[in-house]
């Protein structure tokens, strides 16, 4: 590698204190959105957390509206107005179960159109576009770490409920039979979504959020089924795609979440093409 | 499959962080290491009542001498809406019997099994059941109610049945690996042991779901359609374990369509068509008349049950 192409790599990073502060927040997000999104693909409920990151929006704006550019105003808002809608969600699917897909869909749109009408009554467009679509490269020390705390306290959990987080999944009447705790795991497993949810919503916006989530998870399940794999993949993955979008943003000057979203993006697209012609087919009948 | 039981063992015990955690708070004064023990301890506690209610080590309530018990109902009816799946059903599964649930397709069969294993409430009436809060009840669904794409090993898959050796956070138990190992190579799925699930056949799956159900080792037994769309050999092979399981002392209810297999291994039979049709000895239950009642009680009539009778 010549001196001339490292300097290309690590040069703006050098530079700019912003640079490293958006990549080890990037990175802290890809240690806990590997595992997350790796369980969100296992259990089938990438449209369920897409509905719960447009959740955030509402709490966020109306923090806006009430204390600007507050970290902690957002962040409670989002969490708050996240818990409701997950809620709502849960007793929608429990006494309307043939509508499940339409009510997310609702709540999705509600969500969404109300966040925007509340941030348009008082801010401007620059600050709609800061919501929609966040901004990585204002990400600062306290956001950081708060970002950094999510982060552990997602591995940590999801290290210790592991088992139960996976078989609920599976197997929700074996798990209930054999008194593994049932429901309750799902709305943990909600929870700590939510949580890394309110995490990116800083860097990437309410409607990018779910991307470096799903993205790099969805990659990384091309290449290998085993959950273990899997999870160290995707975190890579994200890491890798944090990088590239962030470099491909400095020098382009394009916005720096979209570009990390869409390295992301473009990674999956080469997971898709790539490992569908080397993967082993299934034997047996199924 | 030792690389997963490895993995397993790694992931510390409660027990283990919380003397971890007295140790690193021992200088912190008597005071705080004090209460934060009691926090932990009292975490602890509300964690294994709501999360962790199936870790119980002891060996079943059969080998310890103790008497197993059955389910008995009564009354029991099950409406979804304003449509009943069944209603006033009043019987006994006793320990130590072998009864095949039969009735033509919406008879309400899978509404029973679910509500015998407590997924669903019933509408009225009750089952008593003391397998169940116990966690000694093994309920087998209908197999497109599994995620088979999940990422999992035959192994793992049947290791999960010994869940009350380790519970949801636990340490796996050092023996696990050899009896996940004998009841394998009892349903005879030895060769695939560590292949994942998606790789196979219905048959061999519902071999696997067999096998955890051997390590189980609960007092009743509940399976909906467990031979659906399985070849000859595997039927005979697994229909085996339920007389095995009979013989054992289990009470066993499998939800079924083919009536010659009734006859031939089922010693009592109930004839359910949204209204308990008969209930008792096969050669009763499945006589001539009860099987015309029961089609005309439904309506369009299961051709299986049309044909056999």
């Amino acid at each position: 590698m010549s001196a001339q192409f490292t300097d290309l790599l690590i040069g703006p990073f050098e530079t700019f204190g912003f640079m490293r502060v958006a990549l080890v927040a990037c990175f802290a997000l890809a240690l806990a959105n590997g595992p997350i999104g790796t369980l969100l693909l296992m259990r089938r409920e990438s449209l369920d957390a897409n509905v719960l990151s447009h959740a955030v929006m509402p709490g966020a704006a109306i923090g806006f509206l009430y204390a600007g550019y507050s970290l902690t105003a957002l962040t409670l808002g989002g969490l708050l107005t996240g818990l409701v809608v997950a809620g709502l969600a849960a007793l929608m699917a429990r006494s309307r179960p043939e509508l499940q897909d339409a009510s997310l869909i609702a709540f999705y749109l509600v969500s969404l159109s109300f966040g925007v009408m509340i941030v348009a009554a008082r801010g401007s467009q620059a600050d709609l576009m800061h919501v929609l679509f966040g901004t990585v490269l204002a990400v600062d020390v306290k956001a950081l770490l708060l970002i950094a705390s999510i982060s552990s306290i997602t591995m940590l959990a999801i290290a210790a409920l592991y088992r139960p987080l996976a078989i609920e999944s599976f197997d929700p009447a074996f798990l209930r039979a054999v008194g593994g705790g049932g429901r309750a795991f799902r709305a943990i497993f909600i929870a700590l979504v939510m949580l890394n949810l309110v995490a990116s919503f800083q860097a990437f916006g309410t409607l990018l959020a779910i991307g470096p989530m799903l993205l790099p998870a969805a990659a990384a399940r091309c290449w290998t089924r085993k959950v273990w794999p899997t999870i160290t993949l995707a975190t890579f993955i994200g890491m890798a795609a944090a990088v590239l979008g962030l470099l491909i943003s400095y020098y382009a000057k394009l916005p720096s979440g979209p570009a990390i979203v869409m390295g992301a993006g473009v990674i999956y697209g080469i997971s898709l093409v790539a490992a569908g012609r080397t993967r082993v087919k299934p034997q047996g009948l199924r | 499959m030792a690389n997963f039981f490895n993995r397993v063992r790694r992931l510390q015990s409660l027990s283990d962080v919380v003397s971890a955690a007295r140790t690193a708070a021992a200088p912190l004064g008597g005071w705080l290491a004090f209460s934060f023990l009691a926090v932990a301890r009292s975490a602890q506690a509300a964690f294994s009542r709501h999360f962790d209610s199936g870790y119980d080590p002891s060996p079943s309530s059969g080998r310890l001498g103790g008497a197993r018990e059955g389910i008995v109902v009564r009354n029991l009816s099950v409406r979804y809406g304003e449509r009943y799946a069944f209603e006033n059903l009043t019987g006994e599964f006793a320990a130590a019997s072998l009864t095949a649930v039969i009735g033509p397709n919406g008879a309400g069969k899978s509404s029973l099994l679910k509500v015998l294993a407590g997924v669903i409430r019933p509408t009225s009436g009750e089952v008593i059941c003391s397998a169940l809060p116990l966690h000694r009840l093994a309920y087998l669904p209908q197999q497109d109610e599994l995620d088979r794409e999940f990422p999992i090993t035959v192994a793992e898959l049947v290791a999960l049945g010994a869940w009350r050796n380790f519970g949801s956070v636990r340490k796996v138990p050092p023996g696990l690996a050899a009896s996940v190992h004998e009841a394998v190579a009892a349903v005879g799925l030895l060769t695939v042991i560590d292949r994942p699930i998606a790789e196979l056949s219905v048959g061999q799956f519902q071999r696997a779901l067999f096998a955890r159900l051997l390590l189980q080792d609960a007092d009743v037994i509940l399976l909906d359609e467990p031979f659906a769309s399985l070849d000859e050999n595997t039927t005979e092979d697994l229909l085996q374990f339920l007389r095995r399981w009979r013989q054992e002392g289990r009470a066993v209810v499998a939800v079924l369509h083919d009536l010659d297999r009734v006859r031939q291994y089922f010693p009592s039979t109930l004839l359910l068509a949204r209204v308990p049709i008969a209930w008792g000895d096969t050669s009763i239950s499945l006589a001539g008349d009860n099987l015309a009642r029961a089609r005309k009680t439904v309506g369009p009539a299961d051709g299986r049950i049309g044909r056999a009778a």
